[in-house]
């Protein structure tokens, strides 16, 4: 035991000595938070739109003043005609042009019904559906409410929108738990492996080797400040995300570090993994990413739904530890849920990570036979 | 050598990597407290020779003991030898206090014990200025003896050393052999492979190997007396030659 923390104390020097493994460990995660915090999102705010007034009447000042006041707009051109719209858009300014007809209220009046016109920015496909999606919900309500002042006799189902767990869509709800599930794979897995295969690439590893230490001492030694650092990163989220956005943890913590720790462990038998197979550093590194950070990114669930992408890709992201972890840590925190609602999850890690113990162990036997390079 | 304890015996070791034969029967004895040199042109199987004797590799067939102990329980071994390999082997980002500390320490080696040791170290070797910088920032020749000193800081039975003065220069490499022999007055046995000629003389005995088979083990003058060479250079040229017919 004491061998093994003279093993762990050298460990830890190697960590907290290059400034590099520091940044990595400490700085991504707090710019992760913040650059998906406050840069990607995908909750509208105060999007410029300009507005095309034809009408200049009742209905389309009502409509104008509307815009104007949600959060989701603010109208920063008043166009005058049609002309005008193509110089608009390419200044980039504006994501959308709203145009209400010539006529609107006595057309509103007299046919029932009246055409608005809205042009987005079709440049930028995501920002486009959301503004024409809020666009269209205004001038539903808008409708509505005319309708029932008009026809308030006859029955009318009006939809009452709420959605559960994140009221206000804020897209916090969703980066937090991504970010998490990112960060550990890429400290567990990436800088783990990069640690091992270091001392393979210095030959450092022959001589632990041929010292008293046993190789899954070496292993563990290895490791375990990655496993004791991944825990402290985790809960720095957790706080930054508390005190940064006031996302709270609904369920319990508890659960949520001991399914973090699962999580962290399948990173660490990962990295262990690819440690075993390379003998380059960059191998390492381009392995950890391409194999995991970029599935993750892409394939996790975490930014793009799975539901919305070919079956293929669904088949693909089932082998994905970051799909079910993200679906686990969401649970936990967005929705407070118990173990019960996560138990199948929770066995598809545990299964995941024992077959990758598994594996490397197999695999660290197999080289130290063929005693080589 | 008055000794006659054996400290490793081998026989018959075989070591195969597919077809081709890196070892093939390998049979010698290194007694207690000699320099025993291991001579060899790249590709003689110098090293993986030496990285079976350590439990780095297993033998495909063959007898051992190491430091009286079967090759069966390498763990015993390892705790007896010391090993230094052909690649720089301490942390450049560890000072040289936190490399002694740390080998120290895989070695069983208690904090009081490390300290006392790595005073008297550092003082004969006058290293004691360097021991707080670190690894990286010294020059190659202080760091290439500074690894030896840390392989046999924990007093081995017998220390491995797989090439420990290639890439360094003339000077160091004489500064090196004095702590060679010093290191085998204090009773370790020394182990080491080289393919410089001159260091040959150096060992008490000398076993020559091509293409993974020993050619001759002997003191350096006896060969030189059988094969009537004046060095173990020339030596070397006639006898170690790829298809030659041994001796």
């Amino acid at each position: 035991m004491k061998r093994f923390m003279a093993f762990v104390k050298k460990e830890f020097l190697h960590i907290f000595r290059d400034y590099r493994t520091l940044i990595i460990l400490f700085g991504i995660p707090a710019a992760q938070i913040l650059i998906f915090g406050y840069a990607v999102r995908t909750d509208l705010k105060n999007a410029s739109i300009a507005v095309l007034d034809n009408a200049h009447d009742d209905v389309s000042n009502d409509l104008t003043l509307k815009l104007e006041a949600s959060d989701f707009f603010t109208i920063s051109n008043h166009l005058s005609s049609y002309d005008e719209i193509d110089a608009t858009f390419k200044q980039g300014k504006i994501k959308a042009v709203v145009i209400f007809p010539e006529k609107m209220a006595s057309a509103l009046t007299r046919e029932g019904s009246a055409t608005v016109g809205i042009i987005a920015d079709g440049s930028e496909p995501n920002t486009a559906s959301l503004v024409t999606g809020y666009t269209t919900g205004i001038l539903n309500d808008y409708s509505s409410a005319l309708t029932q002042q008009l026809t308030a006799s006859l029955p009318v189902i009006n939809p009452e929108v709420r959605m559960y767990f994140n009221p206000n869509l804020e897209s916090h709800f969703m980066f937090v738990p991504g970010v998490i599930t990112l960060i550990l794979i890429l400290i567990s897995a990436l800088m783990t492996s990069v640690a091992i295969v270091r001392e393979k690439e210095f030959g450092t590893m022959e001589v632990l080797l041929v010292s008293p230490l046993r190789p899954w001492q070496i292993i563990i030694g290895k490791v375990a400040p990655y496993f004791f650092l991944s825990l402290v990163n985790v809960i720095v989220i957790l706080l930054m995300a508390w005190y940064v956005f006031g996302l709270p943890v609904r369920g319990s913590i508890a659960l949520l570090i001991a399914e973090c720790m699962l999580y962290i462990l399948l990173g660490l038998s990962i990295g262990i993994l690819v440690s075993a197979s390379v003998d380059k550093m960059e191998n390492a590194i381009f392995i950890s990413f391409m194999a995991l950070m970029l599935p993750s990114l892409l394939l996790s669930g975490f930014i793009f739904p799975i539901e919305n992408m070919p079956k293929i890709y669904d088949y693909v992201s089932m082998v994905l530890p970051p799909r079910w972890f993200v679906e686990i840590i969401r649970a936990i925190m967005i929705k407070g849920a118990g173990f019960a609602y996560i138990w199948k999850e929770t066995l598809i890690l545990l299964i995941m990570t024992l077959f990758f113990i598994g594996l490397s162990a197999g695999k660290f036997k197999i080289r130290l036979g063929e005693g080589g390079k | 050598m008055t000794e006659i304890k054996k400290v490793i015996e081998v026989e018959g070791l075989v070591k195969r990597f597919g077809s081709f034969v890196a070892n093939d029967h390998l049979t010698f004895d290194v007694y207690k407290g000699e320099i025993f040199g291991f001579l060899g042109a790249n590709g003689a199987g110098k090293t993986t020779a030496i990285r079976i004797l350590c439990g780095l590799s297993h033998p495909t067939s063959g007898k051992m003991t190491v430091a009286g102990i079967d090759a069966g329980r390498p763990e015993e071994i390892k705790k007896r030898i010391g090993y230094m390999s052909q690649r720089f082997s301490l942390y450049d980002d560890l000072t040289v206090n936190e490399n002694i500390e740390l080998y120290g320490g895989i070695y069983g080696m208690t904090m009081k014990e490390i300290r006392q040791r790595r005073e008297e170290l550092l003082t004969r070797l006058s290293f004691s200025q360097y021991g707080e910088m670190l690894i990286g920032s010294l020059p190659l020749g202080l760091k290439q003896k500074l690894a030896f000193a840390v392989a046999v800081f924990h007093d081995p039975e017998i220390v491995f050393l797989d090439e420990p003065t290639s890439g360094v220069d003339p000077i160091t490499r004489r500064q090196f052999w004095e702590m060679i022999y010093e290191t085998a007055s204090r009773g370790i046995t020394v182990f080491v492979t080289t393919h410089y000629m001159d260091e040959a003389e150096y060992c008490d005995r000398v076993t020559i190997m091509s293409e993974g088979r020993i050619v001759a083990l002997d003191s350096p003058a006896a060969l030189r007396g059988r094969y009537n060479t004046a060095t173990i250079e020339e030596l070397f040229v006639k006898i170690a030659r790829p298809k030659t017919e041994t001796a």
